[in-house]
């Protein structure tokens, strides 16, 4: 059986397409939410695509975060339901407290439209586990607003909880500076590129696997990951509500 | 300026205050069959605006061919944008526009909604924007003020491009001091559309509903288009400030997404884009094209703000605005997805059957004029053209001479010089650099359909559910232009489609912008009217219809005029995007292969930029003829795949094409150049029709066969392979430094591919001295 996957529309949203057209690849059957409806659908998991919510105005994602959908998928996620979000939707998620840190401008103040490589930190999560043997993977970021920020402690916290997800390396795999290496492209701290929840359910990452799920496109790399949150999503579903550890392998 | 700040004066009477003749007053009154009141002569002004009028140019634009259903094309000329069927009930959508004089004085906002208007011309038509190419040109680069256009320009494409969710995929940077007091924002969009959902620009069906949706209406842009885009720039420049239109890129992105639903659900009867002219102009244009007219209630039209006078609201250019012609019964639907997208939307009028556009305000007529009088019937000036004295021996007048730029202090006089120095000066040079440090602020992967992105020839983009690609490039020629507006159009077109040609796809048609000065003046009106005959030409020759474009003149300010330059803007149809070939080296121990050889004539090339023009040098010359075969050449090569990489000669001559194919490539290369001419006409010199071919070597021979079948020399000039760049010079015409030197024997350019790749990946940061760009990962 397909599985079902949402993929949350805000006014604004411009990879929501993108998304969808990966799922699918990847065996899933998606549907929009849009921003204005609770009713998530009985999806088994959800997805926040990138974009510009509501234009960005005032700061990325903070309007988003007090939609009526956004107050579903916070109900759904408390529940141990799977939800991803991709750049802007990482973003909404961290202004949504679903996910740690703030993502801040990019060092060098500007947009920044490039590929780069990050690392699986977690290499058996529900988003990662279809990730393939551990290499960097190619894959494009496209943002303004990316640099990934928390106090010491919580960072501390991330990393001895396996709560960072993604970092971004340098093509010999080593992770990049914090700042002024070209490898970390807008200077998060630690190089993170993406994070989890404590409860483990809610991963947020900049880079955009969605765009790099088929080899014409110039990278293939972002496909292992979407694979991994459509069988996750499959498996929560199958196993109707018991911990995510039956999703792991 | 508007009617309310220049009150009628005797100095000053009211038509000549908004920018129109005596001549155009006794024009109007023709039409009208009286004089036409404030409010009227206001709408006129407008929509009799070079910008929207092509007062100018109508005349020689009738002589290009615009192609036929024989050649695909569903819609051309006349509409928003072209259309032409790429087969499977599937069509693209393009166009180019400009937004020089905006990004002039307000280069953020000018370029933003520059990207905006050609957007809406593209789904307006029933396309989905799939791609953005941006050909903008600036002064000197060490000018602080191209600085601070340049920034201001690509934060401007990129904030909006990057918001709507439309990837920017490619485009031109170039640096010349004619455009230091008018820099060219030209945008090109590219749309891809369901035939069955092909939607024109016209108000058919008295009793219709007419129905303004999308932002608000205001005071921004007032008068823009016969303020900004239609006079030489004066040193008052600030003054014209609140004639820039302010973009919002989260209002654009509803407006396609409702406007699309609209058209899908088939709601509406005709669609217009409120652009340059605003209400005046989408009403009288959608009417005159259905032979309709429109009675117009202008309380109905929702404000921004109190006040506005009743010609504020008729030309006020506010973005993001769409008029749609929809049925009584279909009012209601409209409504709802307007609403769902949170979009306001008004019914301001009835389409009638009198053919005039009818305006009232508070229950008063105050406006009643013939729809085709503002538009197919607005005046056409039969403008004078003479060639410069000294027509090819100097640069038009006018102009400064460009190609002497700052660079002339690097002077390399040809004897005697050393080749890796001019290559490395050239690969370092803002014109030739990589554009990294630009195109990486836009989103240029948004859609998944990017196969190929800037930065690497023209740019790919799949079409999903198919096997085909389509496959775009801008171009112009302005240098060359500058001596010869024929040859430089005709180049223009030659190079553009070429680059099409060389990834073996099908060259469909073509859009084009054309940037000139003040078409008052006898000289810049012949540029003009010789680089449309080159453009037509050329077009003719190669078999390609023109399926739109818009002009841009006037493009002069207190410095002078800028080079006259036709951006030409071109989309082709690979039908297997398995068989695409990239300009970049593909493996080690390839045979390099030149097709096509060198003619003389380095003027308007970049080494002329470097070395300083010689006076009494001429542009190489253009043979459509051998064009065609080479193009022909071209994609029967890829489609055989006989070719690992091709790379067409351009700027910086076969030399920089070599260094280019290296460098993307990661390899080196032992190449050895038979000297026809001289060392720079041979490695520097551009004249045009030259693909640089690499192949496994056991296709050699078969690729020397299809080049001899098509009529072209061609020469097995080297191999790929090894860290080293090694170009020796061979034949009686070698010289080079060791002559000077005494020997006999001439300099070879041996220098390290990574060397010449970090010199051409840091030049264009250096040059606007911006922090040193982050080294990127290169190819895909």
């Amino acid at each position: 059986m397909t599985v079902r996957v949402g993929v949350v529309v805000f006014p604004g949203s411009n990879c929501d397409r993108d998304t969808t057209h990966a799922l699918a690849l990847a065996g899933a059957d998606p549907v929009e939410l849009w921003h204005e409806t609770a009713d998530l659908q009985g999806v088994a998991g959800v997805v926040l695509p990138g974009g510009f919510a509501y234009g960005d105005y005032l700061r990325a994602g903070v309007i988003a975060r007090f939609s009526p959908v956004m107050r579903s998928v916070a109900a759904f996620a408390a529940e141990g339901g799977l939800v991803l979000g991709v750049c802007n939707g990482f973003q909404v998620l961290a202004e949504a407290g679903l996910v740690p840190g703030a993502l801040l401008r990019n060092r060098g103040l500007r947009f920044l439209g490039r590929d780069v490589r990050i690392a699986v930190e977690e290499p058996d999560t529900p988003f990662t586990h279809l990730a393939g043997p551990r290499r960097p993977l190619r894959m494009p970021v496209a943002h303004g607003e990316g640099c990934y920020f928390a106090d010491d402690a919580t960072l501390d916290a991330l990393e001895a909880g396996g709560r960072v997800l993604f970092r971004y390396v340098r093509e010999d795999g080593s992770v990049a500076g914090e700042a002024d290496d070209p490898a970390n492209p807008n200077g998060s701290l630690r190089a993170i590129a993406g994070v989890r929840n404590a409860a483990g359910n809610v991963a947020g990452l900049m880079p955009h696997p969605e765009r790099a799920s088929e080899a014409i496109l110039g990278s293939d790399d972002g496909f292992g990951l979407v694979r991994s949150f459509v069988e996750s999503a499959a498996a929560t579903a199958a196993s109707a509500g018991r911990p995510l550890e039956a999703a792991r392998r | 300026m508007t009617v309310a700040e220049r009150p009628e004066t005797p100095a000053v009477p009211l038509h000549r205050a908004l920018g129109l003749t005596d001549d155009e007053l006794t024009a109007i009154r023709e039409r009208l069959g009286r004089d036409p009141n404030d409010v009227e002569l206001a709408m006129f002004s407008v929509m009799w605006s070079e910008h929207c009028s092509y007062k100018s140019s109508k005349p020689l634009l009738r002589t290009l061919p615009t192609g036929s259903a024989a050649d695909g094309v569903v819609a051309g000329p006349g509409e928003n944008a072209g259309v032409i069927s790429i087969g499977g009930g599937l069509a693209v959508a393009f166009k180019i526009e400009s937004h020089n004089h905006p990004s002039a004085v307000e280069p953020y906002q000018g370029a933003a909604t520059g990207v905006g208007g050609i957007l809406r011309d593209i789904f307006t038509m029933g396309a989905r924007p799939i791609a953005v190419l941006d050909a903008l040109r600036f002064g000197d680069a060490a000018d602080p003020r191209t600085r601070h256009l340049v920034d201001g320009v690509v934060r401007g494409v990129g904030g909006y491009g990057n918001c709507v969710g439309v990837p920017t995929v490619g485009g031109e940077l170039v640096f010349d001091p004619s455009y230091g007091g008018n820099p060219l924002v030209n945008v090109m969009a590219i749309g891809l559309l369901e035939e069955r959902f092909l939607t024109l620009a016209s108000a058919p069906g008295p009793g219709n509903l007419v129905i303004l949706f999308g932002s608000t209406t205001g005071r921004d842009g007032i008068g823009g288009a016969s303020v900004l885009a239609s006079a030489t720039f004066t040193d008052d420049d600030p003054s014209k400030r609140p004639s820039v239109q302010v973009g919002d890129p989260f209002a654009e992105k509803l407006l396609i997404e409702a406007s699309l639903e609209l058209i899908e659900r088939g709601l509406v009867e005709g669609l217009q884009d409120l652009g340059a002219g605003g209400i005046t102009c989408a009403t009288s244009e959608t009417a005159d094209r259905a032979g309709t007219g429109m009675a117009i209630d202008l309380d109905a039209v929702p404000r921004r703000e109190p006040g506005m006078a009743a010609f504020e609201v008729l030309i006020s250019e506010s973005q993001e605005r769409m008029l749609a012609i929809v049925r009584p019964e279909r009012e209601s639907d409209v409504r709802e997805v307007c609403a769902r997208w949170g979009i306001p939307c008004a019914t301001i009028g009835l389409v009638t059957a009198d053919g005039d556009i009818a305006v009232t305000e508070a229950g008063r007529e105050i406006v009643r004029i013939p729809a085709r009088s503002l538009t197919s019937d607005a005046i056409v000036h039969e403008r004078v053209a003479s060639p410069p004295a000294r027509r090819r021996a100097a640069p038009a007048p006018g102009i400064p001479a460009a190609t002497a730029s700052a660079a002339a202090s690097a002077r390399i006089p040809e004897r005697g010089m050393d080749p890796g120095a001019v290559l490395a000066a050239l690969l370092g040079a803002p014109n030739q650099a990589s554009r990294r440090p630009v195109f990486e602020q836009y989103d240029s992967t948004v859609q998944v359909n990017t196969v190929v992105g800037p930065g690497h020839g023209a740019a790919v983009l799949r079409v999903k559910g198919t096997t085909k690609a389509l496959v775009a490039t801008t171009d112009a020629n302005a240098p060359v232009g500058g001596v010869d507006p024929w040859l430089g159009a005709a180049l223009s077109v030659a190079e553009a489609t070429r680059n099409v040609s060389i990834t073996g796809a099908r060259p469909l048609g073509v859009t084009n912008c054309l940037n000139f000065g003040d078409p008052t003046r006898p000289e810049a009106f012949w540029q003009l009217r010789e680089a449309v005959r080159g453009l037509g030409d050329a077009c003719r020759a190669l078999g390609l219809p023109v399926t739109g474009g818009n002009v841009s003149l006037y493009n002069e300010s207190p410095a002078g005029a800028i080079l006259p330059t036709p951006e030409i803007g071109v989309v082709g149809l690979l039908d297997d995007v398995a068989t695409l070939v990239g300009p970049a080296f593909a493996a080690e121990g390839d045979a390099i292969l030149l097709v096509g050889e060198a003619t003389p004539g380095l003027a308007g090339s970049e080494y002329a930029r470097l070395a300083g023009p010689a006076a009494e040098d001429e542009p190489p010359g253009l043979d459509l003829d051998r064009e065609r075969r080479l193009q022909a050449f071209a994609r029967e090569a890829a489609a055989r795949g006989l070719a690992a990489s091709m790379q067409d000669v351009s700027g910086g001559g076969l030399a920089v094409a070599l260094a280019e194919g290296a460098i993307w490539g990661g390899m080196g290369v032992t190449v050895r150049v038979p000297v026809a001419h001289s060392p720079a006409v041979d490695l520097f010199g551009e004249s045009p029709s030259r693909v640089v071919v690499t192949t496994r070597p056991r296709h050699a021979p078969a690729l020397e066969l299809l080049a001899r079948h098509h009529g072209l020399p061609v020469e097995r000039i080297g191999t790929t392979g090894g860290d080293r760049f090694f170009v020796e010079l061979a034949g009686a015409g070698a010289t080079g430094a060791a002559e000077e030197r005494g020997s006999r024997v001439a300099d070879p350019i041996d220098l390290r591919v990574a060397d010449l790749a970090h010199t051409w990946d840091h030049g264009l940061a250096r040059a606007l001295d911006w922090e040193a760009p982050a080294a990127a990962p290169e190819g895909r």
